[in-house]
């Protein structure tokens, strides 16, 4: 396709290297500006030019526009999970997300987790280690309740062979190459 | 009810969960019309963010009908079609107060730095998303915004979040008449922004990517110029050679953690996870723009730290804004946008997907398969409402 390496109609087309008058000075010192006759082509142009126009100028406003009156104090919402919580604020806060409860060894590690702050490393590292266990522990619970997950369906093989059949069976070359090699140097170790 | 669920990192599937709930007296229960994948969902997918816990739900951008109502909401009533913006926010805290919804202090119990977003990890809340048939929607006088009569749905979904964050950007970057303006990623937010950019005065806008179908769709969408970074040897440079050696005056990145080109970010942020992400596109960024220039950041990055040039933003200058984007403020704006035609946001959308494929729909946008802009799942619940959308529309 064509892309501003080749087409570039306000700057200059060419590599001046080795140029004869190669200086600085030979360029704008200032940014080039198109008119507004060049740009009146573009649907809109300019709507909000004018910062009163934007929304977010200025970037804090108050009071708000486009909401009820704040309210002094919100109703608490119930706690009937558990529910981690940050250690950068004082308790947990008026409404909050109840799904997926902590549980199982990758529980233990996001608990463990949570006794450290967001400015601690130990706070991330552990949570995304958790969520590798979690990885495992969810495999276990589709078994323990009867279901053998589809992983390949689960990854979108259906929509790789619609639209990229020629990767798809690339890929799967590649692999049953890497496990043809595999399984023919273990049978020759065992051979030794 | 059938609901998308997480099942580890590349692996989602359609499964049966059990309807949520009003846990509290101002929640909601919407029943969903339209859902999108973002490219933020993504981040999640490819299992970069923290705690993302398996069984979770994704999905921050839906629309659809209030089916019920807690016993404190006044402004919502069952049967209503709203749109219900990705943030959570109380519209009580310092935050709010101030119009920065995507601050909000009251809905994440998890974390401080972030507040709370519809299916986006419990880092994120703990909330389960829209791609589901129905979500629990807290704070319903507060988040949903009723869907006028003149806006289609298509429209109304991408109003959610896409649209708001991809003018956001913009607006962060404070473009003034005439500024060159280089956009980082070509998907759904670096399209929107680019068109924003020109709403905003630009005098030149450059979106760069590496996907020629994507590059092609915003020099034609966008009416921009492109870049596709795998033919350049050094984006800064590049840029520099492209603005007569000035660099240009707004840099936006739209891409965030997932971003490709550069064999190190790769390695140390996609791979082994030893930053926050690969921080590509912030190097390219504040290398790329001028000394004095803004750089405004919407990509999403991990929560912890990022390998970024520091030295070089202090040296140039430079102004840098990043936030999650505060849609509420956004929608009578954009919606005024869209009525007067300049701008059209379902234009981007190129899969309608039903809620049962969700595996094939989040492979076909992560794997960019099948020229693939942007998918709206249709939750099966849905059909009727999509049947009757589409005969209006005719």
């Amino acid at each position: 396709m064509e892309t501003s390496n080749q087409v570039d109609p306000h700057s200059h087309q060419h590599d001046h290297r080795g140029h004869a008058h190669e200086f600085q000075q030979d360029y704008p010192s200032e940014p080039q500006r198109p008119t507004r006759e060049q740009l009146a082509h573009i649907n809109g142009w300019g709507a909000d030019l004018d910062r009163k126009d934007r929304p977010g100028v200025p970037m804090e406003r108050t009071p708000p526009r486009f909401i009820p009156p704040p309210v002094d104090r919100l109703p608490q919402q119930e706690q009937t999970v558990e529910i981690l919580t940050s250690t950068e604020r004082p308790g947990i806060t008026p409404i909050f997300g109840t799904v997926q409860p902590p549980k199982g060894l990758s529980g233990m590690i996001r608990r463990a987790a949570f006794r450290w702050s967001e400015n601690d490393m130990r706070h991330w590292l552990l949570l995304l280690a958790a969520d590798r266990v979690n990885v495992v522990e969810g495999i276990g619970e589709d078994l323990s309740q009867g279901k053998v997950p589809n992983v390949l369906a689960e990854m979108g093989i259906k929509a790789e062979w619609e639209h990229n059949r020629a990767g798809l069976v690339k890929k799967a070359v590649v692999a049953g190459a890497v496990l043809g090699t595999m399984v023919y140097l273990m049978r020759r170790r065992d051979e030794r | 009810m059938l609901a998308m669920n997480y099942r580890g990192p590349y692996r989602v599937r359609a499964d049966h969960k059990p309807d949520p709930v009003i846990e509290h007296p101002g929640d909601a229960i919407v029943r969903v019309t339209r859902t999108c994948i973002c490219g933020s969902d993504l981040h999640l997918y490819h299992g970069m963010v923290p705690d993302t816990r398996v069984g979770h739900t994704f999905g921050h951008e839906f629309i659809g009908v209030v089916d019920d109502v807690g016993s404190d909401v006044k402004n919502l009533k069952v049967g209503d079609k709203v749109l219900v913006p990705f943030n959570l926010f109380c519209g009580s805290c310092f935050y709010c107060k101030h119009e920065l919804y995507g601050n909000c202090n009251n809905t994440n119990a998890q974390a401080s730095a972030v507040g709370g977003i519809y299916g986006y990890s419990h880092t994120a809340g703990g909330y389960d998303g829209g791609q589901a048939e129905y979500v629990r929607v807290p704070m319903a006088d507060v988040g949903p915004h009723i869907i006028p009569d003149d806006i289609h749905d298509d429209d109304a979904v991408l109003l959610t979040d896409v649209t708001p964050t991809g003018y956001q950007a913009a607006e962060m970057g404070d473009i003034k008449e005439g500024d060159t303006v280089v956009i980082f990623g070509a998907g759904p937010i670096g399209l929107i922004a680019a068109k924003s950019a020109w709403l905003m005065g630009a005098g030149r806008v450059i979106v760069v990517d590496e996907v020629e179908y994507r590059l092609e769709f915003a020099k034609r969408w966008a009416q921009c110029e492109v870049v596709n970074f795998r033919e350049v040897n050094d984006m800064a440079e590049h840029i520099k050679k492209m603005t007569d050696w000035m660099g240009a005056d707004v840099c936006i990145d739209c891409v965030g953690g997932d971003a490709a080109g550069s064999i190190a970010q790769t390695l140390t942020g996609r791979l082994m996870k030893a930053q926050a992400g690969s921080s590509t596109v912030l190097h390219w960024a504040i290398n790329s723009v001028r000394k004095g220039g803004n750089v405004s950041i919407v990509g999403v990055y991990g929560p912890t730290f990022n390998m970024v040039p520091m030295g070089n933003v202090l040296n140039k200058g430079l102004t840098i804004r990043a936030n999650q984007a505060s849609v509420k403020r956004h929608l009578p704006r954009l919606i005024e946008h869209i009525r007067a035609g300049r701008l059209s946001p379902k234009d981007i959308i190129t899969h309608r997907i039903p809620l049962e494929e969700v595996s094939d729909a989040y492979h076909i946008f992560s794997s960019k398969l099948d020229e693939c802009i942007k998918t709206v799942l249709i939750p099966p619940r849905a059909k009727d409402v999509s049947a009757v959308q589409a005969s209006k529309s005719q």
